[in-house]
């Protein structure tokens, strides 16, 4: 087996999973039942995403898996999401944060993983970039309107983003799998995304009269499968059926 | 006006409708007509909101990614549909945030049937199963019904709910044919949703307050009673496909009615929940008025966002 | 409550290139933008539109219903106006 490709795979899809499911715990709680409808419609795009790149990981892994078993039945360190998408929905300002944050990595990303050797990749991303670009137009959108809205909501989501912050800098960080694949012309090279991110952030964040945080302390250990306290949490959920009931079809 | 003048136009208005007329929300209506129809679209739009509840509940537990897609595109839909229901009541002079207050104070009701737990996964498929299918029973014959906005909400609503039924009767199916542990699983759930689904079509016709006055309106086309012999007769068939036994000793095919007969229904019970004290009432009510206090900063600061852009842009114009 | 409520838009979606933008109900929505992008998720998500129309419901200036007869029956008489006030012999096709 590809084992590169096939951490490649999931250290991609990990991240649009378990986003995914943080939004799903949402539905039926937004602040507006327009804004319910909108999280819901970005919860239902990163999964429908997520299910390509898990039966591409199945191919590839050829040991009888499905797609739902590689989604649902790892064990936790086998994980290999950012720390980033599984923070709580602490409220709509964390929620928008985060997706804000991710959403601009995420755009960049797909933008250069279109031009992956690996064709099933380099498809996926051009199905999904038009998705992604709508993300972050919401998602920016919303960045300014809670920034520059009212006082209560400045001071809510500047603690939203300078909690955040510390996540940000592991986006951009290359696992043993990537290197190994960037070489081969197939993954991404992450790191030349970096200065070009936080200028786009900056510029947004300026826009919403949030001001950048300064901190030079950053996370990490999520690519490597060592995750914050969370994650167990959202496994103990996505997993609970197929812990619970094994070997069956639903 | 006088009383006199107000009878001609109710007489007019009354003739209209029974021609098949729709009625738009400009038009001159008896204020009785306006409240009436504010109480059922409005209790539908709640319905449709307190309704995401139950099912909302297992989205992050979905067994599988299919599934989970699916359920979050139904309860997506659920919300959607609240939405067209309460823009349709709005057009009668109301505003969203009144139908909220009176949903969170209990002055509004709902379907009785979100206040029952979602306890396994067979949950999602005999609540997609037997209340949507309940629900459809009930509204298809709103399409038609003779306030043009609650018409055509029906007729968009329909139009969705329709995949609503088949993928909770796809669920069930596939577990009962799985293992004996996942057919149990559906077994009891049938067990828990068959009467509350009943219940659903409201009180028996002898209490049942509004029927007459709604079928000149065409807000109902046909009586509890009917709606739900109908309901019985169209599921107990599929439930023998599923190879389920519908929980009623007393159900029995009647040759002489062409329906099955079937036993007393607990109204003791259907009157505990609508009166708030069901098994889910207060965490429902918890949930909704939860989301809409957390909400209220989000919304104050998009007023305030859009208000200043507007002042910029006005600044920039001159 | 909040200060202000989100003010009521209405859609108007267009089905595909060659149709008329059509009404397809309301939606709350604090600025157009948004009133947009809802609109994208609430009536759009099946596919249904290439084009769509927001406009804020306070912007729109309706006819009242109590002046249909002045408003409209004047036109019901005027027969002139159609194609089938007009006698031609059959042999005339195609007109």
């Amino acid at each position: 087996m590809k084992e590169n490709l096939y951490q490649y795979i999931l250290g991609i899809a990990d991240n649009s999973l378990i986003l995914g499911q943080r939004l799903g715990e949402l539905c039926g709680h937004g602040p507006s039942l327009e804004t319910d409808i909108a999280c819901t419609n970005i919860s239902l795009d990163l999964l429908g995403q997520v299910r390509n790149y898990y039966q591409y990981a199945a191919k590839i892994a050829n040991d009888g898996r499905t797609e739902d078993d590689i989604a649902m039945l790892r064990n936790e360190r086998e994980y290999l999401n950012v720390l980033l998408v599984e923070q709580p929905n602490t409220d709509f300002g964390y929620i928008i944060a985060r997706q804000f944050l991710f959403d601009v990595y995420h755009l960049m990303f797909l933008n250069e993983l279109q031009k992956s050797n690996d064709l099933t990749l380099s498809a996926i991303a051009t199905k999904s970039i038009k998705e992604v670009s709508y993300h972050q137009r919401f998602s920016s959108d919303w960045i300014k309107r809670l920034g520059d809205g009212t006082e209560e909501s400045r001071s809510r989501i500047q603690s939203a983003i300078d909690e955040l912050w510390t996540y940000t800098d592991e986006l951009f960080h290359l696992t043993e799998a990537d290197e190994v694949m960037v070489s081969e012309g197939i993954g991404v090279d992450v790191t030349k995304l970096k200065e070009h991110y936080y200028k786009k952030v900056n510029d947004i964040l300026e826009e919403a009269t949030i001001q950048v945080p300064e901190s030079k302390y950053f996370q990490k250990g999520g690519k490597k499968g060592i995750h914050t306290e969370h994650m167990g949490y959202i496994l103990t959920d996505l997993q609970y059926m197929q812990r619970t009931y094994p070997n069956m079809e639903w | 006006m006088s009383e006199e003048q107000i009878k001609n136009l109710e007489e007019q208005f009354e003739a209209r409708i029974a021609r098949d007329e729709k009625i738009e929300p400009k038009d001159w209506m008896p204020e009785k007509y306006r409240q009436t129809h504010i109480r059922q679209i409005s209790q539908h739009a709640h319905s449709e909101i307190v309704g995401m509840l139950p099912e909302g509940n297992w989205i992050t537990r979905a067994p599988s990614l299919r599934r989970k897609v699916a359920l979050l595109a139904k309860v997506q839909d659920e919300a959607g549909h609240g939405l067209y229901l309460y823009s349709a009541c709005e057009t009668l002079g109301i505003s969203r945030d009144v139908l909220y207050e009176q949903l969170h104070s209990g002055k509004a009701k709902y379907s009785s049937i979100f206040n029952y737990p979602t306890v396994t996964w067979a949950d999602m498929g005999a609540i997609g199963w037997l209340v949507d299918g309940a629900a459809i029973i009930n509204q298809v014959p709103l399409c038609s019904t003779s306030f043009g906005p609650y018409a055509r909400a029906m007729v968009r609503v329909c139009k969705e709910e329709s995949f609503h039924q088949r993928q909770g009767y796809e669920i069930m199916l596939k577990l009962c044919n799985g293992t004996p542990e996942q057919k149990e699983m559906a077994q009891d759930a049938l067990n828990r949703w068959w009467w509350p689904s009943l219940m659903m079509l409201g009180p028996t016709d002898d209490a049942s307050v509004h029927t007459e006055q709604s079928m000149k309106w065409k807000l109902k086309r046909k009586t509890n009673d009917e709606l739900r012999q109908q309901f019985i007769d169209q599921t107990v068939p599929q439930a023998d496909i599923l190879g389920l036994t519908i929980p009623d000793p007393d159900l029995k095919w009647n040759e002489e009615r062409g329906s099955y007969d079937f036993g007393e229904i607990d109204w003791d019970e259907f009157w505990q929940v609508v009166k708030g004290h069901g098994p889910c009432n207060k965490e429902r009510m918890k949930a909704r008025v939860g989301a809409w206090e957390r909400g209220e900063w989000v919304r104050d600061a998009a007023m305030a966002y859009a208000e200043k852009q507007q002042e910029r842009k006005e600044k920039q114009a001159v | 409550m909040g200060t202000k409520n989100w003010p009521l838009w209405e859609i108007f979606v267009r089905s595909k290139n060659g149709l008329e933008h059509r009404h397809f109900g309301s939606l709350h929505a604090a600025d157009a933008e948004m009133a947009l992008e809802n609109a994208r998720d609430v009536y759009t998500r099946r596919n249904e539109g290439v084009s769509i129309w927001v406009v804020e419901s306070k912007n729109i200036t309706a006819s009242n219903p109590e002046h249909n007869g002045e408003m409209f029956e004047p036109a019901q008489d005027k027969v002139y106006r159609h194609p089938t006030f007009y006698d031609l012999p059959d042999d005339v096709k195609h007109m």
